[in-house]
């Protein structure tokens, strides 16, 4: 049997997750998840706390490594050596819940942190990364280039501008796949709208991603299908088309209740 | 109204890039503390300090120590210590002796010797990073470990390493170049190519994030594990580097040497401006702060002071120097550049 060309006419995902179970110690935080990406699609992740989100993106990242019997394909082709930097060298990117910054550091680093740019004798090019640092930071995250500068550390910035950081560095290295992890917490109120916008340009430039939100109102106006996820398991997934937001409000609270859909 | 209010209030958060006091504080400080150290004991015996005699002899002891305070550094940063560095020195140089004594030719022996430093970096590493063993605890276990296999190896005596029988070994550790004390000039090389490492490797950038927060690190695909071993590993080669290079100064190999050693080294970093806590730290501070050290206690002597202060001295200057460089730093921080 092929795993190259599954579903015939449609599309392959860009990343698919088949049976795939996380297990700590003696907590069970996933269980037989089955979870697709398509190309230049928005997936939304809707769950409690505890779901299994974070999880499921740290497995997808190749920051967990799957149970045994749990398979990761990429574009169709399985891969049994996942791992962050493999996953980062086929163009995933992750903004990360916790932000995943070094905070002593100056920005630049925290720019380029694992995929250091290196001049053609192998050392780190320093000048380089400050004065691309300093171009994302004014022409992504909204610096005008004199409020912050690559050298500052990140200590010194608000919530939202380490937020900047870490979704520009997911940004910068032209991924196929970006994933947000609840990436509007703790921000102002334009600090969301433009974190909003991001998503929706990433559809526009044809790439995929996973969204993950508390927020409901935030996810479902941007994402094109929905995954719930409960206790560990995909409660359901639907596309956008087949459900409204209130009927989706309603199904996510009787969840939460009774822990099914039906 | 509410654009009068946002004219008002110009965008007031433009801010110059932190300035080179900031970047460099630390640095700046321990070189301050060394010059100042230096007038001093040039104040109280002028006799002795403009003599060139003073220079050269601290500028011989001090990178017997001073090397391994460099490559230390590195262990730090990753914010971890490295305890058994003494018996690695040890253990090292008895590999070197016993490969000579037994006919090996030296440079093959003394590569023997750096791969002996290298296991043993490689297994505190291992410890450390891949078991999650507190590095302050094992690598206590690990010093006794390695120096009681040298004990054993050695069975506990010395061997003689005279100019005659190792002559290149003389001329690389021992012989003046032009003058100059080459154990300084080998500290200058070592800090040389450390700095590079440091400052203008990948390795050297995943050493300053793994230091800082290893979780954020390893989402980002940095193999903390590996980072960390490399660090302890680049100890134990440069330990055996410093003991050969001890060794060869006393003409003679100690199956005690190492002993003395642990406290001088772990001032010296972390006077330097390292930070206990990992995530900051420079060879340049760990360089000017091992000669420090050094000269304290060349200084004191050759200035007639009673040698029982020495160690008064030392903590002054090591206590004071801490103390001071957290104020400043804590300052500097205070006035942060987006001023939150």
């Amino acid at each position: 049997m092929s795993q190259a060309n599954n579903g015939g006419g449609k599309a392959v995902p860009v990343i698919e997750l088949r049976n795939v179970s996380k297990t700590f110690g003696e907590v069970r935080s996933l269980s037989g998840i089955d979870f697709k990406v398509y190309p230049g699609e928005i997936v939304g992740l809707l769950g409690d706390n505890g779901a299994g989100k974070s999880t499921l993106v740290k497995t997808v990242m190749g920051f967990h490594r799957p149970d045994s019997g749990g398979e990761i394909f990429f574009k169709g082709k399985r891969i049994d050596d996942w791992s962050v930097a493999r996953a980062r060298g086929l163009g995933i990117e992750t903004v990360y819940q916790e932000r995943a910054l070094c905070e002593k550091q100056p920005i630049w680093r925290n720019m380029f942190m694992g995929r250091e740019l290196r001049t053609k004798l192998g050392l780190l090019d320093v000048e380089r990364m400050r004065a691309e640092c300093s171009r994302l930071m004014s022409e992504h995250m909204g610096f005008t280039s004199a409020a912050v500068h690559p050298d500052n550390v990140v200590t010194t910035m608000s919530g939202g501008e380490k937020q900047g950081v870490a979704i520009t560095r997911a940004l910068y290295f032209d991924a196929e796949l970006v994933i947000l992890d609840e990436p509007t917490m703790g921000l102002s109120l334009t600090e969301t709208k433009k974190t909003l916008d991001f998503v929706s340009n990433i559809k526009k430039a044809g790439k995929s991603a996973i969204f993950i939100d508390h927020n409901i109102f935030h996810v479902y106006p941007v994402v094109d299908r929905l995954y719930v996820l409960d206790r560990g398991k995909v409660a359901g997934v639907y596309d956008k088309s087949q459900i409204t937001m209130d009927q989706l409000i309603e199904r996510l609270y009787h969840v939460a209740r009774t822990g099914t859909l039906s | 109204m509410s654009t009068e209010t946002a004219k008002a209030r110009p965008a007031d958060n433009r801010v110059a890039p932190p300035s080179w006091l900031r970047r460099y504080g630390s640095q700046l400080g321990i070189i301050g503390v060394g010059i100042a150290m230096w007038l001093s004991f040039v104040f109280a015996a002028p006799a002795v300090f403009t003599n060139i005699d003073i220079y050269k002899a601290f500028a011989q002891t001090t990178p017997q120590f001073g090397i391994i305070a460099l490559a230390l550094t590195f262990v730090v940063i990753t914010g971890e210590i490295d305890l058994s560095f003494p018996s690695i020195m040890a253990l090292g140089t008895a590999t070197f002796c016993l490969l000579a004594q037994a006919g090996v030719p030296w440079p093959i022996a003394l590569t023997g010797a750096f791969v002996v430093g290298a296991m043993c970096g490689w297994i505190n590493g291992t410890l450390v990073a891949r078991l999650n063993i507190p590095s302050l605890v094992i690598t206590i276990g690990t010093s006794f470990l390695f120096r009681g296999l040298e004990l054993v190896l050695m069975n506990g005596t010395g061997v003689p390493l005279t100019a005659d029988q190792y002559p290149a070994l003389h001329a690389i550790f021992r012989e003046p170049v032009f003058g100059v004390p080459v154990q300084t000039l080998w500290m200058i090389a070592v800090a040389v190519v450390l700095w590079i490492l440091l400052n203008r490797t990948r390795f050297g950038a995943h050493v300053f994030l793994v230091g800082d927060n290893p979780t954020s690190a390893r989402l980002m695909g940095v193999d903390v594990v590996s980072v960390k071993t490399r660090a302890f590993m680049l100890v134990g080669v440069v330990a055996v580097l410093a003991g050969v290079m001890t060794s060869v100064y006393g003409y003679y190999f100690w199956p005690t040497l190492g002993d003395g050693f642990l406290l001088n080294t772990i001032a010296s970093v972390f006077l330097g401006g390292t930070s206990v806590f990992g995530g900051t730290g420079s060879i340049v501070g760990s360089f000017v702060a091992a000669y420090i050290i050094g000269a304290i206690n060349a200084g004191i002597v050759s200035a007639g002071i009673n040698a029982f202060y020495t160690q008064l001295c030392f903590g002054l200057v090591i206590v004071l120097s801490v103390v001071l460089q957290t104020i400043i730093e804590r300052r500097i921080r205070r006035q942060s550049i987006t001023g939150r």
